[in-house]
């Protein structure tokens, strides 16, 4: 089960405005160069990419390495120039992928 | 050879600089006034001995990974589980109001049981007992996470915890349990977090060892880290044998080392080192 992930953003900006997104993931970031206490390596379980996308248009991604320790934290800017719905994902080793969704509106 | 003396001179300067730092960091370090009695005159969070980055971490309520483990159980309060078809919320209910204050006073006398429980205990009590369902293991990590969030509750308020009437011979136990070297490095929690704290030591500062950041996300777990698991930690690490989890020893040393903090405010999640 994955948990929710923590999103902020404003709920609204002026036309043309850049704001800041910042977002923070739940998850282990098991790097795979670890050993268990019987000795046997534990498999990579990271997330290696994060997708943010606006209207269905990109807006920024990354890929993630294994170094980047639990629960990502990621920020980023981005302009406004019309009202919408920004998508996170963040696609996990195993192939799940964490969504969450924020709306966004323009400044009257 | 000239270019050599600017690398060296810009080397002087730099230590300089960082021995000021230094300096300036230690003489930031704000406290509050103990009260009479007090082992300290000034008690002082561990927060003021991290880093500006580490703090900052702490401050920002999104940045600050310790709130991943509040708001997980913030969903466990409201689901309902073992055989009395409970949740936390059935009888507690909002936890934002009545939970406020609880995690403060831990540990706290219980005259059923006849001696003090944590908040770790106490959750565990509502389980076994009114939900009829499993208590969970102690570093579970859904037993950090309610622990978390009940103590998140508390967060700002001053740390609370009563030692007199039976707590008494607790709070003795937990203050010689203070004092007593351990371990083959021959170690007691006085030698670093009261005559040494402050200092720079194994490459980070040594803190008064107060309570009132935990359960604490540990950068180095990656994690949130209740109390005793970091008791547990500290005697490992002067080489003893470690007293168990929710023991007795852990029990009375967690109470003696609330009241050393007291009037602290309350600072779950905490991140630390």
């Amino acid at each position: 089960m994955a948990d929710k992930p923590r999103i902020k953003l404003p709920k609204e900006a002026a036309k043309g405005e850049v704001i800041q997104i910042k977002t923070l993931v739940s998850h282990v970031m098991e790097s795979g160069q670890r050993k268990d206490a019987q000795g046997k390596a534990i498999p990579r379980k990271i997330i290696n990419k994060f997708a943010c996308e606006f209207n269905g248009k990109p807006v920024f991604s990354c890929a993630l390495e294994p170094a980047i320790s639990a629960n990502p934290y990621i920020q980023f800017d981005a302009r406004i120039d019309e009202a919408g719905t920004f998508k996170f994902s963040w696609t996990d080793d195993d192939g799940t992928v964490i969504t969450a969704e924020e709306k966004i509106a323009l400044k009257a | 050879m000239a270019r050599r003396y600017v690398g060296m001179a810009a080397a002087i300067v730099a230590a300089v600089s960082i021995a000021t730092l230094a300096v300036a960091e230690d003489a930031e370090r704000k406290g509050i006034a103990a009260p009479p009695g007090h082992v300290f005159k000034t008690i002082v969070s561990g927060y003021e001995f991290r880093s500006k980055e580490t703090r900052a971490l702490q401050d920002d309520d999104l940045e600050n990974p310790g709130f991943l483990a509040v708001e997980r159980a913030a969903d466990v309060w409201k689901k309902v589980e073992g055989g009395e078809g409970k949740s936390c919320m059935s009888c507690h209910g909002e936890a934002e109001t009545n939970m406020k204050g609880v995690g403060a006073a831990m540990p706290k006398w219980d005259d059923k049981l006849k001696k003090p429980v944590n908040l770790e205990q106490r959750i565990n009590i509502c389980r076994s007992e009114h939900m009829k369902a499993e208590p969970w293991k102690f570093k579970s990590r859904e037993l950090t996470d309610m622990t978390t969030f009940v103590r998140y509750q508390s967060h700002g308020m001053p740390v609370a915890v009563k030692t007199d009437g039976p707590m008494s011979p607790w709070f003795e136990r937990g203050k010689q349990i203070y004092y007593t070297r351990y371990g083959q490095l021959d170690l007691a929690c006085e030698s670093c977090h009261e005559r040494n704290n402050g200092k720079f030591m194994r490459a980070d500062f040594l803190s008064q060892g107060q309570t009132n950041g935990f359960p604490t996300y540990r950068l180095r777990d990656q994690r949130v880290v209740p109390l005793h698991e970091r008791f547990e930690g500290c005697m490992f690490d002067v080489r003893a044998e470690p007293f168990k989890p929710l023991s007795d020893e852990f029990l009375a040393l967690e109470l003696y080392v609330a009241w050393r903090g007291i009037g602290l405010p309350v600072e779950t999640p905490a991140v630390r080192n």
